[in-house]
């Protein structure tokens, strides 16, 4: 039984009929005993026998050409197998859901820090000591690494509605400004890790990925072999955050090294590497621009930026993604620019664009309130447009007023004081707010469910990058079939498996999610018809199938194993409806008036993003996401050399992800009830971006509001602040 | 070279590289990779052991330097059919979501639980002489322990429910 399904129109809310009660409840994870007692197999957890070792090597130079190695000097070494360099070895990831062989370099070097051989030896100690001593020979050219400098620009046509120039030019009141944001890494805690082996010419490869269908034809392009003899194994990833979008060079150089040796080779990248390769998040130089009437009608909204990448890679972070379609005005307009420089690729980190674009937007938003004399909060509630402001389309589901007005009651906005009155001894304190957005959609996907008895199994391809797709997939079964979640088991991460949209764009959920949805119904239907009625008259519960005044247990209906399979794809309502998530933040910050220091002590997000599939990893989501936009406002940075472009930052303890002293116990969530019937067919909207989306604006907020001064460089570093403090 | 080490109760006599650190002995030798490697500089607190009941970074330790030593590594705290209480209480409170950072985050917190029933005190301890388990109190010890998926929230949820479970 396949079933192909074309998201045409809004679906029935089957999930709010069925009787099981498992969909949504806060469910532990059935993986959660795995993860802690250690037993959960990642990537690098594997060492199967005979296993060799890979360590890269990196380019030292900004742009030129490899002209030799001294591969005897570490031929010599006790353990080193060999030095391999390959035309088929890749210069970084492939973007999300390419599809298709990154760029192969040769011996051409595009950025410091590239991979640009690997090492391989008997063990990891001799593989990394010969990868450091390995001299390479290069001729090397004039590179531009900066974007601020570098003359190779593109600049596309702007994004308009209705007549900007115009509207700006005649706003009462006016906010022009600049502000500027570094680049970020993703810094999964799990190194980008895999490991091959080759039977015949079948290669197995095991890899810290997120999207398994993708990156099996990546790697077959790679090779320049048929897809049909990759098979990727993920079952386990140790976070993802767009960084295991696309396959690795540690990926296409353990399985080109793999087929040399005729032996299974593991590359597991070293932090360092993780740091210089795998693809970044732009820097960006934004310019917003916001006009009003006096009484706080935004007229003209304009948000333009610049961002980088590599020649070769298409990717440009969608900067001004969510300032299109949160406000409205009488004219918009959004252009970017891209520079071209040899360094580190950038690409997908988790929210690309409303991550570092809504830091500047939403601050820019709160500096517009000030200048009229408004409570941001009646700002942004008098400012929300009827239609997406460029496109026309509604919205399919959008309660950010609400969330707006519920988060303030919650946090005790109606007590905010005036700005730069509050303090504590040396510690100033203020609180800040900003919308939250982030665009949802949906991808193709499918799944397999069979079911045995009261027993189901769900396969899929799809990955659990931290998400909890394994506890989702399993309620979503066990709500359709009527089940105990613990009867069913999740398969995932396997590319032999039905193929789903994989972990990205916070889409997986939706979309592997009603793919599993439509295999289950498939199923309903097949029992319905077994126990004798119509499928819409059919109630499973605990086992037990009831309908049309008959009943009967799963386990004699269903006394041998049958199985649907679906596939899900977007249709006509992504052009007919605008889907997003939406919320609003809230924090509440101290600011050392002396060491310029800031802690956040408290944050409130409330968030609609349709239905809820599960109430406690959905919550986890939008945590992580709120504590990701406090490191963007105040703790993350990469830093590179402005000579030869190379990453400076390249470890944890030189980029500052957030730790445990840096976040408040007081981090509250709040889902607000919805369902987006435009979306899918289970309601549901993308969650895992939603938490970031904002949440870094509200603390950029609550420090102006503390200290009456305004940052417009990020992250509001100490230094930062000082400064700031003393102007 | 060989080494002598205890591990989970178990004897081992390891044969191994002499620039090996504990952190890949657990890991590929002695075939205990739940112990994690997240950085192998000492930056993340991923691969948290006990070693003679104290919490160190075994990405820092070389074997060779730790013969006779006892070690306890996340296998030896529970299974996945018997957990120990802040096992339970993690999975209870979702207090992870990828799981990488997981197996030092319980770690490093047995170690934390023990430290202040010892009456350690710490950066933030009010008293020199002993540390109640605030807020404050269980972010400043853990704060070694990096989690990207920033379950931090959670975790420590998980170590004040287990903590008073023990009480
Ligand atoms: S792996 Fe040891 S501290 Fe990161
Ligand atoms: S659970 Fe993913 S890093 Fe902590």
């Amino acid at each position: 039984m396949k079933d192909h399904f074309t998201m045409d129109s809004p679906q029935p809310r089957l999930l709010d009929e069925t009787k099981q009660g498992v969909i949504g409840t806060p469910m532990d994870r059935p993986d959660g005993p795995r993860k802690v007692s250690g037993t959960a197999d990642y990537t690098a957890d594997h060492a199967p026998d005979g296993m060799a070792h890979g360590v890269l090597v990196r380019a030292t130079i900004a742009r030129g050409r490899i002209t030799g190695m001294d591969r005897d000097t570490v031929l010599g070494i006790d353990g080193v197998i060999d030095v391999i360099t390959d035309p088929r070895m890749i210069r970084n990831p492939a973007q999300g859901m390419a599809g298709s062989a990154p760029v192969q370099t040769g011996d051409e070097v595009h950025y410091h820090g590239q991979p640009i051989a690997l090492v391989v030896a008997e063990t990891f100690e001799a593989a990394r000591d010969a990868a450091q001593r390995l001299t390479v020979h290069y001729h090397a050219e004039a590179a531009a690494v900066s974007p601020e400098t570098t003359p190779d620009t593109e600049t596309d046509d702007p994004v308009t509605a209705g007549d900007f120039d115009s509207s700006w030019s005649a706003a009462e009141v006016q906010i022009d400004r600049a502000y500027t944001t570094p680049s970020q890494a993703a810094a999964a805690m799990e190194p980008h890790a895999a490991i091959a082996d080759w039977q015949g010419d079948h290669v197995t490869l095991r890899s810290a990925l997120q999207m398994v269908r993708f990156n099996k034809a990546e790697l077959a392009d790679t090779l320049g072999i048929d897809p049909s003899k990759v098979r990727i194994l993920a079952p386990f990833v140790g976070g993802g955050f767009g960084s295991k979008l696309g396959l690795g060079p540690e990926a296409a150089a353990a399985a080109i090294a793999a087929q040399k040796l005729g032996r299974p080779v593991r590359v597991v990248m070293t932090r360092q590497t993780v740091f210089d390769t795998v693809l970044r998040r732009s820097e960006t130089a934004q310019r917003v621009r916001l006009g009003a009437t006096k009484d706080g009608r935004i007229t003209a909204i304009s948000h333009d930026d610049r961002v980088s990448n590599i020649d070769g890679e298409g990717f440009a972070e969608p900067v001004s993604q969510a300032s299109q379609f949160l406000y409205g005005a009488d004219g918009l307009s959004f252009t970017q620019t891209v520079a071209r420089i040899a360094a580190t690729p950038a690409g997908s980190v988790r929210a690309p664009g409303e991550a570092v674009g809504m830091l500047a937007f939403e601050a820019a938003i709160d500096e517009l309130a000030d200048a009229l004399g408004m409570d941001p909060l009646e700002l942004r509630l008098k400012n929300l447009p009827e239609k997406h402001p460029i496109d026309g389309r509604p919205y399919s589901a959008r309660r950010l007023a609400d969330c707006l007005t519920e988060g303030a009651a919650r946090f005790g906005w109606a007590d905010r004081w005036q700005a730069g009155t509050r303090r504590e001894g040396d510690w100033l304190i203020g609180i800040g707010m900003a919308s939250a957005a982030r665009s949802n959609m949906l991808v193709k996907s499918s799944a397999r469910v069979r079911l045995t008895g009261d027993q189901a199994i769900v396969e899929t391809d799809m990955t659990d990058i931290g998400t909890g797709t394994y506890a989702i997939l399993a309620q979503i079964t066990a709500e359709m079939l009527g089940l105990p979640a613990a009867n069913v088991t999740v398969r995932l991460g396997d590319s032999d498996l039905p193929g789903a949209s994989g972990s990205g764009g916070s889409f997986g959920a939706n979309s592997a999610g009603s793919a599993v949805f439509l295999a289950a119904r498939k199923l309903r239907a097949e029992i319905a018809e077994r126990l004798g009625c119509d499928a819409e008259g059919l109630t499973l519960q605990n086992g037990q199938a009831r309908g049309d005044n008959r009943e009967a247990a799963l386990t004699e209906l269903v006394s041998e194993e049958i199985l649907a399979e679906a596939t899900i794809q977007k249709g006509k309502t992504a052009k007919s409806h605008f889907s997003s998530g939406f919320g609003a933040h809230f924090a509440e910050v101290a600011v050392n008036e002396w060491t310029g220091e800031i802690r956040v002590r408290r944050m409130l997000g409330v968030m609609s993003m349709g239905r809820i599939l599960n109430e406690k990893t959905a919550r986890s989501q939008a945590l992580g996401g709120m504590i990701w936009g406090i490191g963007a406002a105040l703790t993350e940075e990469m830093q590179s050399d402005p000579r030869d472009g190379h990453i400076v930052t390249r470890d944890l303890a030189n980029y500052h992800v957030p730790a445990h002293a840096d976040v408040p116990g007081d981090m509250q969530v709040v889902f607000l009830e919805e369902r987006d019937d435009w979306a899918n067919p289970i309601q549901t909207k993308g969650i895992g971006e939603l938490g970031i989306s904002g949440a870094g604006a509200a603390v950029i907020n609550a420090i102006s509001h503390a200290t009456s001064k305004r940052a417009y460089d990020y992250p509001v570093l100490p230094d930062r602040m000082v400064a700031l403090l003393e102007g | 070279m060989k080494t002598y080490l205890s591990v989970n109760a178990k004897s081992y006599a390891v044969e191994h590289d002499p620039r090996r650190t504990l952190l890949d002995t657990l890991r590929d030798d002695l075939g205990l990779p739940g112990t994690k490697k997240g950085c192998d500089h000492g930056q993340c607190g991923a691969c948290t052991i006990l070693l003679n009941g104290e919490r160190v970074n075994a990405c820092l330790c070389l074997t060779a330097m730790h013969d006779g030593d006892e070690i306890t590594t996340i296998e030896g705290i529970g299974s996945p059919e018997l957990l120990s209480e802040l096992q339970k209480a993690f999975v209870e409170k979702d207090g992870y979501q990828c799981g990488f950072c997981t197996p030092g985050q319980i770690m490093s917190a047995t170690a934390l639980l023990q430290e202040i029933a010892n009456g350690a005190p710490s950066y933030v301890s009010d008293d020199l002489d002993s540390a109640a388990l605030t807020d404050a109190e269980i972010a400043e010890r853990m704060s070694g322990n990096l989690c990207r998926c920033s379950a931090y929230p959670l975790i420590r949820e998980a170590i004040a429910m287990a903590a008073e479970g023990k009480e």
